[in-house]
């Protein structure tokens, strides 16, 4: 295959193909002509051609912080990039709630938990909250949907007691810490225990966090999982297909 | 100096209608005491330390009260009543409890006189230790001068307090007033503080005794270094309260998070524990000289800014009163709040002034706490920059003195060295730029700036008469705050609070509140 047959891109900054980009970085060095090097020679490590440090600023006596401006050298062919995305047409909140009276034909109950040590309700809420969060409504608005937001620090054995009492149908975990991979470790505790109580297979199981992504969490042994820019509408939509599709109504 | 017409009767209205929920509340308080006030006790007596177990001296004297069934009479009387018997102190009577030689429930009972007077002498021993350290921070501030304007409050959160320390003096040096050290996720939740050093923690570092001696060591030198006093903050919330505060006031830290209401709402602790210990922790806070932060600015994460503010002011009132009944000045009250209205929403640059600016009129005399934006930040570093720098101006107008500054990579991860400096930059920035163009400004009468702190304060008004009737229990019960209900019956830590009996002895109550300060 020629050259131009292949879909290759590459960073734009105002010339197409110019490979133009932007980054900064810190290193533990004195502000002085060597530290400006380095950063140079790093960024040429890095696959930057012509870099220019275009700010170095004092931090620390042996801190230095670096902007650097430079063109890569790589381009990508987007025909050999394979994704897998959660789903791409996402209903709004009448449509799930009509394609569950149509399809389900009763309240489809999903449980929410910022689970293990994690203290963080923000993307919990974001999702299930009545408001919602930059104009998607939460699920605790969907007329079809039964949301128990369980809040914060809520540990897996607890989560999975408040799963069998409300007959949750969709378990979701949010994870906000991710500092040395504790997310990981109570993610896969939490599919352990479910696997060990016969439990695994009777819930869809979705992640979401800024740090998750749909790859990660299936990894892990979740149905799914939601990154950063998914809404209330993309879970809900993910869920009442998935619920069809498998057949666990 | 009002620039928002606000209405005195409402404001007076409010006050009373705080102070008579604080009065309600505080009844509860006095006829309880809970296992984490005893362990306090023990530490401001000099106990610590950890016993094979890991388990620290404190827990195992209050343990072993508890297990005696003698808590409702509290620790002091046992401690003081064994000391004239058996000539130990509390550290050595703590680890003979541990070693199971000693039960400080059956040695005979001495003249309570001399109890008491053993208790007092002790006790004021203890006071005189925090009172140097007020001092040593007094000397230091008037030694360097202190800075007007606001004090810019960054956070470290490596885990390892080494590592902190590294982020703190680059920080100190970058321009940080105030250094505050996140804790590890989770610990709000231990009921005991951990012991020693530590190099291990999530999202945070343990709040230990050595960590706070060894973060205000580092910040005395990077400040003699720089010649102004770095300000050391950190979390007296949790099942701890009091403990920390303890530990902050032997080791000179001098702003602590400090708030009940923040722990029932968002960690789920049973209010009537937390409600016990806030009250002890705040009148050492009091003594200590340190300021305390409330928590109202994280309603805001959970609940709408826009619509929910009143509640922060409410919540703002009943701080306050229950500041005052702890002894604690207005002067040390850090009364939160938070710009944290949706950038998508027209003039809500606005109505965030309208907001800061009432909280400024309200409690003239508090160095109120001003967090950053923080729910709509997204990984967008560039707008985040933007967004940071709005509140920045809003400090600077309003004359906010706590302000904690935001970061670009908020969303992202706990911020690098870069991170901070950037912002650090930023708010300096503004802060020299702009310095006293709040003293230029005044507000259009009737216009959409006074109208809205208006609204809010007669909204504050309704929703305060509401809780003074109801009471601040069946309040959190309700949801009120935050949109979260809170049983006062569920929630961490109820079995850890008891009804005192009428032996009951706190000699330090009345040295807090009553005591010569300066």
């Amino acid at each position: 295959m020629s050259q131009a047959m292949k879909n290759l891109v590459s960073p734009y900054g105002d010339t197409l193909n110019d490979g133009k980009v932007q980054l900064s970085f810190t290193l533990p060095v004195p502000n002085d002509e060597r530290g400006m090097e380095a950063a140079k020679v790093l960024a040429k490590q890095m696959g930057l051609r012509e870099p220019l440090v275009t700010a170095h600023i004092t931090l620390d006596k042996e801190f230095t912080f670096y902007i650097v401006y430079g063109s890569v050298s790589y381009q990508v062919n987007l025909d050999d990039i394979q994704v897998e995305v959660v789903q791409n047409e996402v209903m709004t909140m009448d449509e799930t709630d009509d394609f569950i009276r149509s399809r389900i034909g009763r309240k489809v109950v999903v449980i929410g938990a910022s689970t293990g040590t994690d203290a963080h309700t923000v993307g919990i809420d974001a999702i299930m909250n009545m408001k919602g969060y930059a104009g998607h409504y939460g699920l605790e608005r969907y007329e079809m949907i039964e949301a128990h937001n369980l809040g914060s620090q809520v540990t897996n054995q607890e989560f999975i007691e408040a799963a069998i009492e409300l007959k949750a149908d969709v378990l979701l975990v949010s994870q906000t810490v991710t500092q040395k991979d504790v997310h990981v470790t109570n993610m896969t505790e939490l599919v352990e225990l479910l696997e060990a109580a016969n439990l695994r297979h009777q819930v869809l199981l979705v992640a979401g966090g800024a740090r998750i992504s749909n790859e990660l969490a299936k990894e892990i042994g979740f149905d799914a999982g939601f990154g950063p820019g998914r809404y209330a509408d993309d879970v809900a939509t993910y869920v009442v297909n998935e619920l069809v599709d498998r057949e666990m109504i | 100096m009002t620039k928002l017409n606000l209405d005195q009767h409402q404001i007076q209205e409010a006050r009373s209608l705080a102070a008579a929920i604080a009065d309600d509340t505080q009844r509860f308080v006095d006829a309880h005491t809970t296992v984490t006030v005893e362990r306090t006790i023990c530490r401001l007596f000099g106990i610590d330390g950890v016993n094979e177990d890991e388990v620290p001296l404190p827990n195992v004297l209050i343990d072993h009260l508890v297990e005696k069934n003698a808590l409702a009479g509290g620790i002091s009387y046992y401690l003081a009543n064994a000391m004239l018997v058996s000539g130990q102190t509390p550290q050595e009577l703590a680890e003979a409890v541990s070693r199971g030689e000693t039960d400080l429930t059956t040695f005979p009972a001495q003249p309570q006189a001399e109890v008491e007077e053993l208790l007092n002498q002790m006790a004021q021993e203890a006071a005189a230790t925090i009172r140097a350290n007020r001092k040593i921070r007094t000397d230091r501030l008037a030694q360097y001068g202190d800075k007007t304007g606001p004090l810019l409050y960054v956070i470290v959160a490596t885990g390892n307090i080494y590592e902190d320390i590294t982020q703190a003096k680059a920080a100190a040096r970058q321009g940080a007033d105030v250094i505050a050290v996140i804790r590890t996720t989770g610990q709000s939740l231990l009921d005991y503080v951990p012991y020693g050093a530590t190099t291990e923690g999530f999202g945070g570092t343990m709040a230990t005794q050595e960590n706070f001696r060894l973060m205000r060591a580092a910040l005395d030198e990077v400040g003699d270094e720089l010649g102004r006093y770095i300000r050391l903050c950190n979390y007296c919330s949790g099942l701890c309260m009091p403990e920390i505060a303890a530990m902050g006031a032997l080791e000179r830290l001098d702003v602590m998070l400090n708030d009940a209401l923040y722990g029932i709402l968002f960690r789920d602790i049973n209010m009537k524990r937390t409600i016990v210990d806030q009250y002890f922790s705040r009148m050492i806070n009091g003594y200590a000289g340190v300021i305390i932060n409330t928590g109202e600015d994280n309603y805001l994460t959970t609940a709408d800014a826009y619509e929910e503010a009143h509640t922060v002011l409410a919540s703002q009132f009943i701080n306050e009163q229950f500041a005052l009944k702890a002894g604690l000045p207005e002067e040390q009250m850090g009364l939160g709040h938070a710009f944290e209205m949706d950038p998508d929403m027209p003039n809500a640059f606005l109505f965030e002034i309208a907001q800061a600016q009432m909280a400024r009129e309200i409690f003239p005399k508090a160095p109120l706490k001003y967090m950053p934006p923080t729910k709509f930040k997204t990984g967008d570093i560039f707008r985040a920059q933007v967004q940071d720098a709005l509140f920045n101006i809003i400090t600077v107008l309003t004359h906010q003195r706590i302000h904690l500054l935001g970061m670009l990579t908020e969303a992202i991860h706990t911020p690098f060295m870069s991170d901070r400096a950037i912002s650090l930059d930023n708010a300096s920035y503004i802060a020299r730029t702009m310095r006293d163009l709040g003293d230029e400004i005044t507000f259009k009468d009737g216009g959409l700036v006074q109208a809205r702190a208006q609204h809010v304060l007669s909204d504050a008004l309704g929703i305060l008469s509401e809780i003074a009737g109801i009471g601040l229990f069946e309040t959190l019960e309700q949801g009120k705050f935050a949109g979260i209900k809170r049983s006062p019956q569920r929630g961490k830590g109820l079995d850890g609070v008891v009804q005192k009996d009428h032996t009951y002895l706190n000699p330090f109550i009345e040295i807090f509140m009553e005591g010569e300060r300066a």
